[in-house]
């Protein structure tokens, strides 16, 4: 796990909430998880490939995204499914866009694939071989899951090209 | 609480606003800092398409415009309206606000650009900024718009 890739995440994470929300935001709990994502509410989920590599899950109660959204909008909105979806991704492309912007400038080359949300039940973005970072922000509108999962990709051609030599 | 003084178009009219973004709630975002600004919405459009066809219905002082959205994207919809409008204000407001993209929309005649989570002071300025070139509208603000709280 390379923290220098998985903090401009959590420091957007941060930051996007805390602006939003124009209050402040505290992360509550950090871990590191190798078991496939198991959502807790409506997830998001990003993948990016290019020079680095790995999948980024925004994940919240449905109920959470509509006050965020009734917050953002000046107003409550009424309650579907609809609303907690573009909630849920717009929320996601604040966060990934802010951090992107910065591993971006920081000469890294890759494409972001936009927010695919996920309702059911089953697993997401993964093997047991992904090691991710889970960290739960807790907001004024409730808590916020966030899964990073981030690696080099020159690192892994490196790891895939050694397995030969060991055989 | 924050107080801004009121941006009028030189006929000390509101200035007109086209809100364009995929996501309702980011447009009412949007919306409810222009109403701080004392602007008024002249229309609204979820994709680059409906941006066109909105621009040429109610002619806007400014487009707010997103840039990732279904159907045609915002860069490809600046395009499209200054080919047509070479007078057009569009500043661009996206989540991805990294330099490759930000020149994208600048090649394509936008004017500025702003990066969500948009803060009323940073759209405030600019907007200052890009109504300063605009010979319809005031460069400074004329009256204040009152109070709200966001």
């Amino acid at each position: 796990m390379r923290m220098e890739l998985i903090q401009p995440f959590i420091n957007a994470a941060d930051a996007v909430f805390a602006e939003s929300l124009q209050a402040p935001t505290k992360i509550v709990d950090l871990t590191m998880d190798e078991n496939i994502y198991r959502r807790k509410g409506v997830a998001a989920l990003i993948t990016i490939k290019g020079d680095i590599e790995g999948r980024v899950i925004l994940d919240l109660a449905p109920e959470v995204a509509m006050r965020v959204a009734g917050h953002l909008a000046g107003s409550p909105m009424p309650e579907s499914e609809q609303v907690v979806r573009e909630t849920v991704c717009e929320l996601a492309n604040m966060v990934i866009g802010n951090s992107v912007t910065l591993l971006n400038d920081q000469g890294f080359r890759f494409k972001v694939f936009p927010p695919e949300i996920h309702m059911s039940e089953e697993g997401l973005g993964g093997n047991a071989e992904t090691e991710a970072m889970v960290l739960c922000i807790e907001t004024p509108c409730g808590q916020v899951y966030l899964n990073i999962a981030m690696h080099y990709l020159h690192r892994r051609r490196r790891e895939q090209a050694a397995v030969p030599a060991l055989d | 609480m924050q107080q801004f003084a009121a941006l009028l178009r030189k006929d000390q009219q509101p200035v007109r606003y086209l809100v364009v973004d995929d996501s309702v709630f980011a447009r009412k975002n949007l919306i409810k800092m222009i109403e701080l600004f004392g602007g008024e919405v002249a229309g609204e459009a979820g994709d680059g398409l409906t941006a066109i066809a909105e621009y040429n219905r109610s002619k806007p002082d400014i487009v707010l415009m997103d840039i990732t959205m279904p159907q045609m994207e915002g860069i490809e919809a600046v395009e499209r309206i200054v080919r047509q409008h070479g007078d057009a204000r569009i500043v661009m407001v996206s989540s991805v606000g990294y330099q490759e993209n930000i020149l994208a929309a600048l090649q394509k005649g936008a004017k500025h650009f702003v990066q969500k989570p948009v803060k009323p002071e940073v759209l405030y300025e600019i907007l200052r900024y890009v109504l300063g070139d605009d010979p319809n509208a005031a460069a400074v603000p004329v009256a204040l718009a009152g109070e709200h709280q966001i």
